[in-house]
């Protein structure tokens, strides 16, 4: 983490000749009545780390909701490597990463049955993994240093080497884009700098990674480009040129909205 | 009355005989599916699935059709109808399985007390496994295989929808099909149990050994071992029972398993509620081992973060 990435250029060797990794074009979703986004367009080319910044509320998740297609929108399209959602699921090019919240810590599961589950969609209908499968597990533990771990079940774990579980799932699955929504809530300092160390690493292989952070001051140095989203996409660019005064301001400062009450009247509501 | 002797002589009797088989088979079934049942968090689901079969199980009666037939259509339109209500509305699930449960219950009931002669009410809803006829035995045993091995061949991938659907469905998984997958075993799973225990107990077969295994699993697999293992173990404890105490099948094997469920809930494991209150005692010899030996590993281990503490104590 010497310097800024002040111009990364995306490999040349893209696979998809060009076409962007993830080609959002006004996009509106509408939940009964409250609007979560308004006309979005966002496109990202391989090879890139793309922060999405915006205050709770302001469609982070419905955004990752649109490109896994959990929500089909009212308006716009979602295209994946030039495919629907549906055909770039299929082929396995896609990982999300769940928030620690919506994940059963609990469950019997071992480390490396959740990192196994990475490679499900290339097996089978029983889902057996082969011998290369496991393989594809173990150097996925490696990468992310949880090898030793492999047979703790999930809830044993501290919280940074739960993300790493999910991050080793994602190498195994040999996804081209992750989606990462607020990886780094409730994570140490230490913790974040190996996590966003891992994905620069995934970075310099060709992958792209969408992730929405909190975290403003690690923005510039961890990412390529950001997103600044407030229902609509205030700004797209590189990092410095995205989290201007400015544009923060419009997008932190004065939320236009009633169902966003967190930085007008913060007691108003427990919702985020 | 040596032990060789007591184990021998109900089976001396073909009708004790038949009803280990069907009681044997349906908790099997029904142990197994429970494991990913709990885990869904579709208890209640399994409860209303068993209350909705009745009036398929009256009518099947009334027109002389083969009762397993009636049992799975309405348990599956139960499943439907509780689908189609819910993604209508607004109402929570449970709320919605609560309104279609009953009201389907309730039908059956209608059924049965305008049909009076043909029905035995306390058959279908407390199980005659000493009645069953050997060609109930095959249908118990046949479904069952059935159930069983559909289970158990997509049981990676139940898990996987249970542990983490969204992941399921980023991967292209059909997750709805899945979802409709483990509801239709579950009605099948009822259709087994009942013709056992009846359709209000089959609820604990569907319930009571995910939960037991649950607490003794750190594996998924293993949880299905363990509530196979004790599931049979408690189904034959049941039917000796009910043959020795002369006491209600369905009710003797449903203890037996409620037993091994509170044996394992006080004993059964390292944070048992019986050792926790003895470890809180001072001056109780195992006072001083208040953590697991990996939760001490853990909290020794160097350099790791400060949630650690959170996770240790779990
Ligand atoms: N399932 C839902 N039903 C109704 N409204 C929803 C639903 N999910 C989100 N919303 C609303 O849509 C808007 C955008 O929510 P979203 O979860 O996408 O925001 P976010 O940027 O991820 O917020 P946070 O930073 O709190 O995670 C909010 O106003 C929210 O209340
Ligand atoms: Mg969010």
């Amino acid at each position: 983490m010497s310097s800024m990435p002040t111009d990364h250029v995306p490999p040349g060797d893209d696979p998809e000749d060009g076409a962007p990794i993830l080609d959002v074009r006004g996009v509106s979703v509408t939940y009964d009545d409250v609007q979560a986004l308004d006309d979005v367009s966002v496109s990202l080319r391989a090879g890139s780390i793309c922060g999405l910044i915006g205050v709770n509320g302001s469609g982070k998740s419905t955004l990752f909701k649109a490109l896994m297609g959990l929500v089909a929108p009212q308006q716009g399209t979602v295209e994946l490597f030039g495919r629907t959602t549906a055909a770039a699921r299929r082929a396995g090019l896609v990982a999300y990463m769940p928030q620690a919240e919506e994940v059963d810590w609990t469950f019997p599961v071992s480390v490396s049955d959740v990192v196994g589950m990475g490679v499900y969609g290339r097996l089978g209908a029983a889902r057996r993994l082969r011998p290369a499968d496991r393989a594809a597990v173990g150097e996925a533990l490696e990468r992310v240093g949880l090898t030793d771990l492999g047979r703790r079940q999930i809830g044993r774990l501290s919280g940074g080497q739960r993300k790493r579980v999910f991050i080793a799932r994602s190498i195994a699955q040999d996804a081209r884009l992750l989606l990462l929504d607020e990886p780094f809530a409730g994570v140490d300092q230490a913790s974040e700098r190996t996590m966003t160390a891992l994905l620069r690493d995934l970075r310099e292989e060709g992958r792209s990674v969408l992730v929405s952070t909190h975290d403003l001051a690690g923005v510039p140095e961890f990412c390529d480009e950001a997103v600044l989203l407030h229902r609509r996409v205030l700004a797209h660019g590189h990092p410095a040129a995205v989290l201007t005064q400015g544009n923060l301001a419009r997008a932190f400062g004065a939320a236009p909205s009633d169902d966003d009450p967190r930085p007008l009247h913060p007691a108003a509501t427990g919702e985020s | 009355m040596d032990v060789l002797a007591f184990l021998v002589e109900p089976l001396q009797y073909g009708f004790l005989t038949r009803a280990l088989a069907v009681t044997v088979a349906a908790a099997v079934v029904a142990a197994v599916l429970s494991c990913w049942l709990i885990l869904m968090g579709w208890s209640l689901m399994g409860d209303a699935v068993s209350h909705a079969v009745l009036p398929g199980v009256a009518l099947a009666y009334i027109i002389g059709i083969p009762f397993s037939i009636g049992a799975f259509v309405f348990g599956a339109g139960a499943v439907a109808l509780i689908g189609i209500v819910r993604s209508t509305t607004k109402l929570k699930a449970d709320t919605v399985i609560g309104v279609v449960f009953t009201a389907l219950f309730a039908a059956g009931l209608a059924i049965v007390s305008a049909t009076p002669s043909q029905i035995d009410l306390m058959h279908i809803l407390f199980g005659n496994v000493l009645g069953v006829s050997s060609g109930d035995v095959w249908q118990v045993l046949i479904l069952g295989a059935v159930t069983l091995a559909i289970l158990l061949f997509k049981r990676r991938d139940l898990t996987l929808l249970a542990f983490d659907r969204t992941h399921a469905h980023v991967i292209g998984l059909n997750t709805r099909f899945l979802s409709a997958l483990l509801l239709g075993l579950l009605a099948l799973t009822v259709v087994v149990g009942l013709q056992a225990v009846g359709i209000i107990l089959v609820v604990a077969m569907l319930i009571t050994p995910g939960a037991t295994a649950f607490l003794l699993s750190r594996s998924f697999d293993r949880m299905l071992v363990i509530a196979v293992v004790l599931t049979v173990a408690a189904s034959v404890t049941g039917i000796y029972a009910s043959y020795y105490l002369d006491i209600s099948t369905g009710a003797a094997v449903v203890l037996s398993q409620a037993i091994v469920f509170a044996v394992v809930y006080l004993v059964g494991r390292p944070d048992g509620v019986l050792w926790q209150a003895r470890r809180r005692r001072p001056g109780s010899p195992v006072g001083g081992r208040r953590r697991s030996p990996d939760a001490v590993a853990a909290a020794v281990a160097p350099r790791r973060g400060a949630d650690d503490a959170a996770t240790s104590g779990a």
